[in-house]
């Protein structure tokens, strides 16, 4: 299996969002982009935009209704009030959408940049030459060259060299990243720049769908489409809609029988205030939102409904290196065999670790300097000594100096050194080595061979180190119901040990991609739906099948062709930020529904009492408010309903307040703050704007 | 003892009477819908008409069958009525008229039993007993059957199969309302209620004068016309008339005969979907809005004031005396939170917020506890709806009893939840705005729109009861309130039956710590509060204008 490779340090040290409260927040609003985004607001007011969302589209029909009745009677300041503010709910509702797109649109710009038109150079079919062609030009399964300074033309894979690239244009990240032939770090993208060295880059997308471009789309929301479950809460919106339009129609037939005909724009902001405008004119900047918190964190999902999906997400499949664990084992403990001191042994394994550049080479060196305080050693300090580097092959590393020679390896290696030297391993070493394993730590031996013959010293424990907070993530997920699978390559007793340590519920060892994509299928007939990273080829069928598969911006294309996420800050812990921003999405979407509809019952109480307390004086006990005049109660109820959405303009942006907690404390929160919320605030927010309605000469 | 306690000690031994049942007929219920075996006679029906009782059935082969069923009996019923002056035993009664023939028929099947004729003066023994009482039973089973069929949906998974509607008609019939039917007609009988197949008599009076009295299988269609929540009775008096209701105890056991079968069909759901808990959360959000509506209806009842009401106890106007304000409140509540529509008071008397408490009782659509069957799938309906608001609020998309809430499934729930508003504003508009079908009305003012608003809402969620002055044997009236029945109680039920197609073809989502928990009391509040809210509020301005205009002016 694979396992990440990160070419930087990939914000290792802090895991990021692992702040304690609100930590999927959204970026900062800035009420100054109300005012930027108006235009837009206008814009949107075409009609062929607006019937999308069936809601404002209604909105609007009545805004210019009550429009043609006030040029009808210039004189009605009434008709004109209620006009004005039936406008502004419509433009607030485009304003919301606006500024959402916004937000993604100066990132757009930014991309554009990087997506200057390029030369590319193309070698020629038989392979020797080269030629220039402009890169639009380029077909899937060209062969283009870059060499340092060049921008690549096009994504595709390095088939030929090796080189660094600066990938800031579109990570943000300055740290140059290494690209090479074959293996899982072989992707480029176009607009990327190459910083040194030559590579030849297998065209693998057509100009215009390049990754870059698939960005711009996103981002600028242009490639939006609605998500299934936006889709379901329209058609019941729009059947509330359709409810409290026949409530209203059919009420004037009622009125006229009661003596009390009511005027067209009375009905109709009785209809306005009626249907749930909060929810529809902020339902789809909340998706957008939605999509843009997952920018804001370098995370690019290619579609909505994988976001929608990260909240329906009932395991996650976390790969054990890089996300669980620190990057690399380190060092824990020296246990020496017996005739032999800790200290000797220290010494040993640091003099032989001092030519290991391995991340477990140093944590050797670091361990013996921090328990033993040994002193580090550098190689130049040993004259004469040949120092016998770490390879992939001989799994070993080692000095030879002063006639002595000092090894430290797998052990395997070791062992096989020390027979050759004609030295005997005590059994003693082996039981030590055992032990080790079993408590899933990884032994590495420590020889040497001098005057008194080639014999093994001890043993170097070497452990994986869970990152820190992770138990506590992990059992959050446990209690938001998200079972933590770990997949790791290791074996199952060193997994299980892991596992253990870190807390999740459970592990993959030995993993194989058939392996992972057995355990998706298996959980996934079960009705579960499954969440992972990964970044190399062998994982592109278990991404696909994953419901949200996020691969890693330094995996191969065909992973990220695979995914329907890509992570371009390749951070396998940000998998469980993705599940709370879907979740979260999610919640905004439910508690601004709520609250919309629970508004209803104050403006009933605000318009009805207005309408008919005129004929039946009886009615006037329903006007609990005490709203000064029927027309200051409908001009006060349209203007709550109204301004109720650019109020809540900032909640849909930056989504409701998340903690990861049970669905039933979740519940209890959230039904308490917008749904009773909802049918409380109205009764004020209208009785304070008809105070000061009143205060208007003429009204009250 | 005051009046007030009576009326209390009255609901609460209601309830533990309905309490006691509740287990043994919920489960005994769940059982005849699952159980494999056929009774002989049962075969033999099949035989007869030709089903396989063990053909599983889509939902639309379900619904063929569910429409064909209820088409053929509007014409049987239809013609029965039609041919009543050549038939026998129709005590001299001549044919009913075309629309009044349509009316009735369309009333009957759709379980609805609004009645636009005088029973007494119009209907002899083969159409009351052949043909009404013969409806009283399948048109409830066919109710039951749909619910059952949507409680399969969210049962079973990975196949669109929802059962077989025959075999769950029959069974409806002949294994649950006709047992508890026979026992309850005996102890009607028992209370006073007649049961002969006399002809007309007349009787002299004390003042002078005579009346006609007439005889009947009374007791027999008593029964089911509470049990099946029919609600259409044999004399014009309904449950006020002595031979249909002797006694005080007989009005508390048919009180219990209407709440009966529609409270433990909660129980049977919980026991077919595998989970109790869920059946309790229905039943409790029902029980909530029951008990609260029947507290709100003494209340306005008893607390009213004014001389008449202060000598009385309360509002007797259109109360039994052997009643009295409490069972009488309490009859109406039941009867129009189910789709019953038998009265034992006359609604019109009641007090202007007292009507609308029953005009309300309707317009939620019938599911608190609702009718046999239609109350629960109408019940679900809401708690999909309530599930798909409430269930984002935990960070998921919508999922109730394991299966998602997508794109189709609220497709299906809101096209339920517009039919019946659609149909009572609908005409009672269209009637309002006609010069002709408000010469019908005995009242004026917001009496008189009530009366109106009432005929329509009490069709279309096929209640059946009527708020007495309106003259309904109209033409007009005839025929939209017909219409009214027919769509208010097919068009839904081809919605929940899609519905159920759609949830039985999907794969269950395991239950998690995530997962919106349904069975807990917060749902249960939710529930109460999406249902008066969503469904509530659609008819504020018409209330506003009806019973609240009238209830408040004092």
């Amino acid at each position: 299996m694979s396992t990440i490779t990160p070419t930087r340090a990939p914000h290792e040290d802090i895991p990021t969002g692992h702040k304690p409260a609100g930590r999927v927040g959204g970026g900062l609003f800035d009420p100054k982009q109300l005012l930027k985004s108006f235009p837009d607001a206008i814009r949107k007011l075409d009609p062929r935009i607006m019937i999308k969302s069936p809601v404002m589209f209604v909105v609007l029909i009545g805004s210019v209704v009550t429009t043609v009745l006030a040029i009808k009677d210039p004189t009605d300041w009434f008709g004109w009030a209620i006009t004005a503010w039936l406008w502004l709910t419509t433009i607030f509702a485009n304003l919301a959408e606006a500024v959402a797109e916004g937000r993604g649109k100066a990132q757009a710009d930014t991309l554009r940049k990087a997506k200057t038109d390029s030369v590319a150079r193309r070698l020629t079919k038989d392979g020797k030459g080269e030629e220039q062609v402009p890169g639009a030009e380029l077909r899937i399964g060209d062969l283009v060259v870059c060499e340092a300074g060049d921008i690549i033309p096009g994504d595709g894979d390095v088939v030929e060299g090796v080189a660094s690239v600066d990938e800031s244009a579109i990570t943000g990240e300055s740290a140059p990243v290494i690209r090479e032939s074959g293996g899982d770090r072989s992707a480029v993208t176009g607009g990327t720049k190459v910083l040194s060295d030559r590579i030849v880059i297998k065209i693998t997308t057509k100009p215009g769908e390049t990754f870059i471009d698939r960005m711009i789309a996103l981002v600028e929301g242009a490639a939006r489409q609605k998500t299934p479950n936006e889709i379901a809460l329209n058609i019941l919106l729009a059947s509330l809609t359709i409810v409290f339009l026949l409530a209203v129609v059919t009420l004037q037939p009622f009125a006229i029988y009661a003596g009390a005909e009511q005027s067209m724009i009375v009905l109709t902001a009785l209809l306005i205030c009626l249907i749930p405008t909060t929810i529809g004119a902020l339902l789809s900047a909340i998706g957008i939102a939605g999509m843009d918190r997952l920018v804001q964190r370098n995370v690019l999902a290619m579609s909505g409904r994988a976001v929608e999906a990260a909240g329906d997400v009932s395991t996650l499949l976390l790969d054990k290196t890089g996300t669980i664990t620190l990057g690399n084992r380190q060092a824990a403990e020296f246990v020496p065999v017996k005739g032999t001191t800790e200290a000797e042994l220290a010494d040993a394994a640091q003099l032989s670790s001092l030519a290991d550049e391995t991340p477990e080479g140093r944590s050797i060196v670091v361990l013996a300097k921090e328990k033993y305080g040994l002193r580090e050693r550098h190689q130049g300090e040993l004259s004469q000594a040949e120092w016998i580097a770490f390879t992939a092959q001989t799994r070993m590393s080692g000095v030879d100096v002063d006639g002595k020679q000092t090894r430290k390896g797998a052990a395997g290696s070791v062992i096989t050194w020390v027979r050759e030297q004609g030295g005997q391993v005590s059994d003693d070493a082996d039981t030590l080595a055992n032990k080790i394993s079993e408590a899933g730590g990884t032994p590495l031996l420590v020889a040497v061979k001098d005057e008194k013959g080639a014999r093994v010293l001890g043993v170097i424990h070497l452990k994986d180190v869970v990152k820190e907070g992770m138990r506590e993530r992990f059992e959050e997920l446990r209690r938001m119901g998200i079972k933590t699978v770990m997949i790791t390559g290791d074996n199952p007793l060193t997994a299980k040990a892991i596992a253990e340590e870190a807390g999740v519920d459970d592990f993959l060892a030995e993993a194989t991609p058939e392996d992972k994509m057995a355990l998706i299928k298996r959980e996934q007939a079960g009705g579960k739906l499954v969440a992972m990273t990964g970044d190399g080829t062998n994982d592109a069928p278990a991404l696909a099948q994953a419901d949200v598969g996020v691969a890693m911006n330094t995996g191969t294309s065909a992973a990220k062709e695979a995914g329907n996420m890509v992570d371009l800050d390749s951070n396998p812990t940000k998998l469980i930020e993705i599940v709370e921003i879907g979740k979260q999405l999610l919640i905004t979407r439910g508690a601004l529904t709520t609250f919309s509809i629970a508004n209803d019952v104050a403006k009933y109480f605000a318009i009805i009492p207005a309408m008919f307390a005129v004929v039946h004086p009886g009615l006037d006990k329903l006007n609990i408010m005490g709203l000064a005049s029927p027309e200051s109660a409908i001009l006060s109820a349209v203007i709550f309903n109204a301004l109720i959405i650019i109020a809540l303009v900032p909640l849909a942006l930056k989504g409701v307040q998340y903690r990861p907690t049970s669905a039933d404390k979740m519940l209890r929160r959230n039904i308490g703050l917008y749904g009773v919320g909802g049918l409380i605030a109205p009764f004020i927010g209208i009785k304070l704007i008809d105070l000061l309605i009143s205060l208007i000469p003429g009204i009250g | 003892m005051s009046p007030v306690l009576a009326g209390v000690l009255q609901l609460l031994a209601l309830i533990a009477a309905l309490a006691l049942a509740y287990r043994p007929l919920g489960d005994y219920m769940a059982k005849v819908y699952s159980s494999e075996k056929h009774h002989r006679p049962e075969k033999w029906i099949y035989k007869a008409i030709g089903a396989n009782p063990a053909a599983e059935m889509r939902w639309p082969a379900y619904l063929r069958a569910v429409l064909a069923f209820s088409a053929v009996s509007v014409l049987f019923l239809y013609g029965l009525q039609r041919a009543q002056g050549i038939l026998p035993g129709s005590l001299g009664f001549s044919a009913i008229d075309p629309d009044q023939a349509f009316n009735t028929a369309a009333s009957f099947v759709a379980n609805t039993n609004w009645q636009s004729y005088y029973g007494e003066q119009a209907m002899g023994h083969v159409v009351q007993t052949g043909g009404l009482a013969v409806q009283n039973f399948v048109s409830a089973a066919v109710g039951m059957a749909v619910a059952v069929a949507l409680v399969r949906g969210f049962a079973r998974s990975r196949t669109g199969e929802l059962g077989n509607f025959w075999a769950d008609l029959v069974r409806g019939v002949f294994r649950i309302l006709l047992p508890i039917s026979v026992i309850g007609a005996v102890i009607l009988v028992a209370c006073g209620a007649i049961q002969n197949f006399a002809g007309i008599h007349e009787v002299g009076q004390f003042l002078g004068g005579t009346q006609q009295w007439n005889g009947g299988a009374v007791a027999s269609q008593e029964v089911i016309k509470e049990l099946g929540t029919n609600g259409g009775g044999y004399f014009n008096a309904n449950s006020a008339h002595p031979f249909e209701n002797p006694t005080p105890f007989s009005n508390l056991f048919e009180i219990f005969l209407i709440l009966l079968i529609p409270f433990a069909l909660t129980r049977t759901f919980g026991r077919m979907v595998g989970n109790l808990r869920q059946g309790y959360a229905i039943l409790a959000t029902m029980a909530t809005i029951w008990i609260g509506f029947t507290a709100l209806m003494m209340w306005t009842e008893f607390a009213h004031h004014g001389p008449a009401f202060d000598v009385s106890g309360g509002a007797m106007e259109g109360k039994e005396t052997r009643f009295g304000v409490g069972a009488s409140a309490i009859f109406s509540v039941a009867t129009t939170l189910t789709s019953t529509g038998a009265v034992n008071s006359f609604h019109s008397s009641y007090t202007g917020l007292g009507g609308g408490i029953q005009l309300l009782g309707m317009q939620l659509g019938e599911i608190a506890p609702g009718g046999v069957g239609s109350g629960l799938y109408g019940m679900l309906i809401m708690a999909i709806i309530a599930v798909f608001i409430a269930g984002l609020m935990v960070g998921r998309t919508p999922e109730y009893l394991g299966k998602k809430i997508g794109t189709r499934e609220i497709k299906f729930a809101a096209c339920y939840i517009l039919i019946t508003p659609a149909l009572v504003l609908g005409f009672t508009a269209a009637a309002m705005a006609l010069d002709t079908p408000a010469n019908s009305m005995t009242n004026s003012g917001a009496h008189g729109f009530s009366e109106i608003l009432y005929a329509y809402t009490s069709g279309a969620n096929n209640n059946g009861s009527a708020f007495a002055g309106l003259n309904a044997d109209t033409q007009w009236f005839n025929s939209t309130i017909g219409i009214a029945m027919l769509l208010g109680r097919f068009l839904p039920m081809v919605f929940v039956l899609a519905l159920a197609g759609s949830l039985a073809e999907q794969k269950p989502v395991p239950e998690t710590a995530g997962t919106l928990r349904t069975d807990k009391p917060l749902y249960t509040g939710l529930l109460v509060g999406t249902i008066l809210i969503v469904t509530g509020l659609t008819y504020f301005p018409a209330l506003a204008l009806g019973p609240l205009a009238e209830g408040l002016a004092s």
